[in-house]
């Protein structure tokens, strides 16, 4: 393989990859405060994607970008608020049929707004033939946006996390959701603030990744899966060992390209999200001794 | 054990006669095309719900076993292995009658399996992937269970829209018809269509029959106390990952043969049977139906598939299966035949006032 292929394949690894991390920080965010899986959480950068879209038509590209955050934002608030808040005490499966059904109604509601369509926001900079050369390699100046973006989202959110008042409320939610209730933090709320961030950040992703993977109603479900294999990958709830595990998977499906056909590209992803699954459930940077208090 | 447990299955043979009666006298009888497809999803469904309501394991996979016995059968009798029949194996097959030979138009021969070879190969096939998946699959909970079958079900999706044997994107057409014995084959033809409902009720009411002894075999209560806690039932001495294997295989079967069927009545398989959605259809159907409620799950099963496959839903077929999995998991998780608006009503006011 020359340096250049190989430099090509790299970067194209890179830029999937780090989308693929920030789908797992989004279900990170959520499985912190509540301990469940949001299987809506690929939806979610759908929506960012098509609402930026339609919103660039009448307003410049940083405003439309800016609402369909905010859009999104309030989405996943009023998912949280209708369908999940009021239960008592659900048991892991019925949450889990709930998110499914939760994303097919997303995605059934997309299709029959924007159609099967497959869109695209403009490249933040330049056209689909601008092009930086590293290495030999043919770099899309979109994937520094990419890069730049997951960097300031992970950089923020830990920041968040560690050093503001509400982020460590949600993070006491997260260790023990009745002491925290016992010292007056109102957890309900708490959920709710996460599935908002959450939704907000896999818009944020999905408008910035839209002019190099392009928008459908239905790539909902393939993101989530990779990105729940990135987040198992990486040991649930750690946002950085996520960076480096959508890395990593990003660069081997890359790779794989020049083994296997095309077609079976998502195969090979999945099948290693078996393989991590049956032999380290806790995740390449997990700890076992912790997992072992969780349920797998 | 009384005969009161197979007071339902008489049920089904009455309704499942009267249906055919009502259908030929009022010249109606195109229903039963759809009535005879839907009861082959029924036996997966069936199956799904030992799963789901009895072991309480999830699985998003299903639809991918369902994909492997019909994709097997139809490849195997549909695909020209004329160019392998030099093989002793092939010769061997050939001399017990496993092999049909014909000619095509234009004088070639064309080497098929017999439709009985290709489903014995299709169960087969699918027991062992069960066996290899369920193995590491089964040890996993909540979320990981969830994700791992959802993951077997898009890498089945995967092969079968990238393989050039299974057809692509275009699936795998004129599958010729199953001839069960003598005189009674599996076909979408015209004139077969009573006989042919017959058949796909019949193996449901046998598959019924079969789950039926399970559910109240000594099987059927180490996986109920699984379902109750796999805790309690290991400490029991029930051998909890041996007993959610078993049931795991079996009804990766029925979905085998169900798939197997459909594909040989309908003449044709396509990928879109081992989408994401219709496993998601399946789960959906067990839980409205009642997780551990057989003929919950039955009834729902046949209810819903009808409508659906009559067209009843138009383009929201996929937006109504998602809307009544939200509702019945929001108001009703046990099921719609457990609803009781009393006592939801209750709950309520009491939420409230502690």
């Amino acid at each position: 393989m020359s340096l250049e292929l190989f430099s090509q394949y790299l970067f194209a690894g890179i830029s999937y990859g780090i989308i693929y991390a920030i789908v797992a920080i989004g279900f990170n965010i959520i499985y912190n405060t509540t301990g469940v899986i949001n299987f809506a959480q690929g939806e979610f950068l759908m929506l960012g994607g098509m609402i930026a879209i339609t919103c660039n038509q009448f307003m410049p590209l940083p405003a439309a970008i800016i609402l369909a955050v905010l859009l999104t934002m309030l989405i996943g608030a009023a998912i949280e608020m209708i369908f999940i808040r009021w239960l008592d005490n659900p048991s892991v499966l019925r949450v889990i049929i709930i998110t499914i059904g939760i994303s097919i109604l997303i995605r059934e509601v997309a299709l029959h707004i924007w159609g099967e369509n497959v869109r695209a926001l403009p490249y933040f900079y330049g056209n689909e033939i601008t092009s930086v050369n590293i290495l030999g390699a043919n770099v899309s100046p979109q994937i520094f946006f990419v890069i730049g973006l997951c960097s300031i989202i992970v950089i923020i959110l830990s920041l968040f996390f560690h050093y503001t008042s509400t982020g460590m409320e949600m993070r006491a939610c997260a260790s023990n959701r009745r002491a925290a209730t016992l010292c007056g933090i109102n957890a309900k709320n708490m959920v709710t603030l996460s599935f908002m961030l959450s939704a907000g950040i896999g818009a944020l992703a999905g408008a910035v990744m839209s002019p190099i993977t392009y928008t459908q109603y239905d790539i909902g479900t393939g993101l989530a899966i990779k990105g729940f294999t990135v987040a198992i990958f990486g040991g649930l709830g750690n946002s950085f060992a996520a960076v480096v595990a959508g890395l990593l998977l990003g660069i081997i499906e890359a790779f794989s390209i020049s083994v296997v056909p095309l077609a079976y590209q998502d195969a090979i992803s999945i099948a290693i999200l078996l393989l991590i699954l049956f032999i380290r459930p806790h995740g390449i940077l997990g700890s076992k001794d912790t997992a072992s208090l969780k349920e797998f | 054990m009384s005969a009161k447990k197979y007071l339902p299955v008489l049920w089904l043979l009455l309704i499942v006669v009267a249906v055919q009666l009502a259908t030929s006298y009022s010249g109606k009888e195109f229903y039963l095309t759809q009535l005879t497809m839907t009861s082959y999803y029924c036996l997966l469904v069936i199956g799904l719900c030992m799963v789901m309501g009895y072991a309480g394991q999830i699985s998003l996979g299903h639809a991918g076993f369902f994909a492997i016995g019909g994709y097997t059968s139809a490849a195997l009798t549909t695909n020209n292995f004329a160019s392998y029949s030099e093989l002793t194996v092939m010769q061997l097959l050939n001399r017990y009658g496993c092999i049909i030979t014909t000619e095509d138009m234009f004088g070639d021969t064309i080497i098929n399996f017999h439709p009985w070879l290709a489903f014995a190969a299709a169960i087969l096939l699918t027991t062992i992937i069960a066996f290899a998946i369920g193995i590491p699959v089964l040890k996993l909970k909540g979320h990981y269970l969830a994700m791992a079958t959802l993951g077997f079900g898009v890498i089945i999706y995967r092969i079968v829209l990238a393989s050039e044997a299974l057809g692509e994107a275009d699936g795998i057409s004129e599958v010729p018809a199953f001839v069960l014995i003598k005189g009674l084959s599996v076909n979408g033809n015209m004139d077969d269509r009573v006989i042919n409902y017959y058949i796909a009720w019949g193996i449901l009411t046998i598959g019924a029959l079969l789950l039926i002894n399970l559910i109240n075999s000594r099987t059927g209560r180490a996986l109920r106390a699984i379902h109750a806690s796999e805790e309690a039932a290991s400490a029991m001495g029930i051998n909890t990952a041996r007993s959610k294997l078993y049931i795991f295989v079996i009804s990766a079967v029925f979905a085998a043969v169900a798939g197997a069927m459909l594909t040989h009545y309908n003449g044709g398989i396509g990928p879109s049977e081992a989408g994401v959605m219709k496993s998601v259809r399946y789960v959906a159907l067990v839980a409205i139906g009642g997780m551990a409620n057989f003929w919950g799950a039955l009834t729902m099963a046949a209810t819903l598939n009808f409508l659906s496959l009559r067209g009843m839903f138009g383009s929201y077929d996929d937006a109504v299966f998602g809307a009544i999995l939200i509702l019945i998991m929001l108001f009703a998780p046990n099921g719609l035949f457990k609803l009781s608006p009393i006592k939801a009503i209750r709950q309520i006011i009491n939420r409230d006032r502690r």
